[in-house]
């Protein structure tokens, strides 16, 4: 599956996350709709990529396991227990005969004390809690264009022109086409896709 | 809802394991009986195996598996249509021009094959018995979307040994309506209107997104398949033999023929002048 996922959080009181909508398989799109992201419980949305199969079936075992915790205490799991908790999966899962090859973000906004976090995993279960991360070959143009227009106190308007930023230089320079973002974003009112417009053409100068 | 809530929130762990009967119905640690595969004597069986049938690194391996194939389905506002070639080869060697590569699962399910013949064999009869034994067991059909759940979490968990196969699912339940799955023995599991796979998959593609539209009538329909894998057993070396055409509707498959490409291929060449590369002169 093809990483081009990024992601950036606000210190204010949401959280972005976007990924690719294409599903490939060799040199074939399988898919241009797809959702590369689980929504764990109310407040914390996970997006993944990786190994094909690997994916899903790890994003789908941490989902059911962080529903159960709610059903079980009758109270979400907070991002960062999330994060924590599947960093502990991902790192067992390392040392085992056949680890899962997963990158994945956490998204999440703590339903105590409304603030939203943003957690960056790789394949090698290291975790990292960013205000701004990628996957993929999107870290290389993103990171710095996010380095420049991040700030801590940016609003959900200000948030959204910077993914336009980000995804329009994707769709400059990267050479495969990703079949534009799927945007979700994360409020202390739950998890909500965005209806983000990435039909414009950008042509490479 | 409420009730089913309360059963899993009392918070101390009185409930934390369930019945004997519960945990065999819900969970078999592994397929039993006649699924207990014997290994090669080996440290590495997977390796060995793949090191034994992979004849695109090495054309001198010992067992060729029979591959290569086009296989295709897309949903429309009629149901859904799928069609194959009927070629295995095994690799330069043509195997057979006859196979059967949708699989009838029952009455409103198909599933199609692709990759190594035996693994899709093998295993979609194994989702057949599966789909029936739910199907006893809940009183109901089960839906597409279980039912290509069943084969992508059982190829899962056989991934990096050696499985090859991409097969799609294709069927009309009441709940969920006209519905298509794709999976792989990567373990990849998606839902959609249309795919092609197999190694002659990107000229299926070619001709079946040119003209494909949801809103295509069932003769249009039929055509356009039957066209795509024709287009696909000209090109592909690996495909051919004859198209295999069914139509999935409300209630359950249709078929539509098993016929020699050859024939066809010559009336669409002389009655529609298609295919004009094809010359009977030596130039």
């Amino acid at each position: 599956m093809y990483a081009a996922h990024l992601d950036l959080a606000a210190r204010k009181d949401f959280t972005l996350i976007c990924a690719s909508k294409a599903a490939m398989r060799g040199a074939t799109i399988l898919k241009a709709s797809d959702d590369k992201t689980r929504a764990l419980n109310q407040h914390t949305l996970m997006a993944f990529s990786g190994e094909a199969g690997d994916t899903i079936q790890f994003a789908e075992y941490i989902q059911a396991n962080a529903q159960l915790y709610s059903m079980r205490n009758g109270i979400d799991l907070s991002p960062s227990a999330v994060a924590n908790f599947v960093r502990g999966e991902l790192a067992s899962s390392l040392r085992s005969r056949k680890p899962y090859n997963v990158n994945l973000l956490l998204g999440g906004v703590d339903p105590i004390t409304d603030k939203p976090s943003l957690y960056w995993l790789d394949y090698l279960a290291s975790l990292a809690p960013l205000p701004y991360a990628a996957h993929g070959y999107a870290q290389y143009y993103c990171l710095s264009i996010l380095d420049k227009h991040h700030h801590p106190d940016i609003d959900y308007e200000q948030g959204i022109k910077l993914l336009h930023l980000c995804t329009d230089e994707l769709k400059r320079r990267l050479p495969i086409d990703f079949k534009g973002m799927m945007v979700k974003v994360i409020t202390k009112d739950g998890i909500r896709t965005v209806d983000y417009d990435d039909e414009a053409r950008i042509p490479c100068p | 809802m409420d009730t089913l809530v309360a059963q899993y929130s009392q918070s101390d762990y009185d409930r934390e394991q369930y019945s004997q009967d519960e945990q065999m119905e819900l969970y078999q640690p592994e397929p039993s009986l006649s699924l207990r595969f014997a290994m090669p004597p080996i440290a590495q069986p997977s390796a060995w195996l793949r090191a034994a049938t992979d004849d695109n690194a090495n054309p001198n391996c010992p067992i060729k598996i029979a591959h290569g194939t086009t296989t295709l389905a897309f949903r429309f506002q009629g149901g859904i249509i799928v069609a194959t070639d009927s070629r295995a080869t095994a690799g330069n060697w043509i195997a057979s021009q006859t196979v059967k590569k949708v699989i009838e699962i029952n009455s409103c399910l198909l599933g199609t094959m692709a990759g190594g013949a035996a693994d899709c064999q093998y295993w979609l009869a194994y989702l057949g018995m599966q789909c029936r034994l739910h199907e006893l067991r809940h009183k109901r059909r089960i839906s597409v979307a279980a039912a290509s759940k069943i084969l992508a979490n059982l190829v899962y968990s056989y991934k990096g040994m050696g499985l090859s196969m991409g097969t799609m699912c294709a069927g009309v339940t009441p709940s969920e309506g006209p519905a298509l799955y794709y999976i792989d023995s990567d373990g990849t599991r998606l839902a959609g209107n249309l795919f092609c796979v197999g190694s002659g998959q990107t000229f299926a593609y070619g001709v079946l997104d040119a003209e494909y539209k949801y809103d295509l009538s069932e003769t249009e329909a039929l055509e356009l398949g039957r066209r795509s894998i024709l287009a696909a057993t000209h090109r592909d070396a690996y495909s051919g033999g004859f198209i295999n055409l069914y139509h999935v509707k409300e209630d359950g498959w249709v078929k539509h023929g098993f016929n020699d490409t050859n024939p066809i291929f010559w009336e669409t060449k002389l009655n529609k002048g298609e295919f004009s590369n094809v010359t009977s002169e030596l130039v």
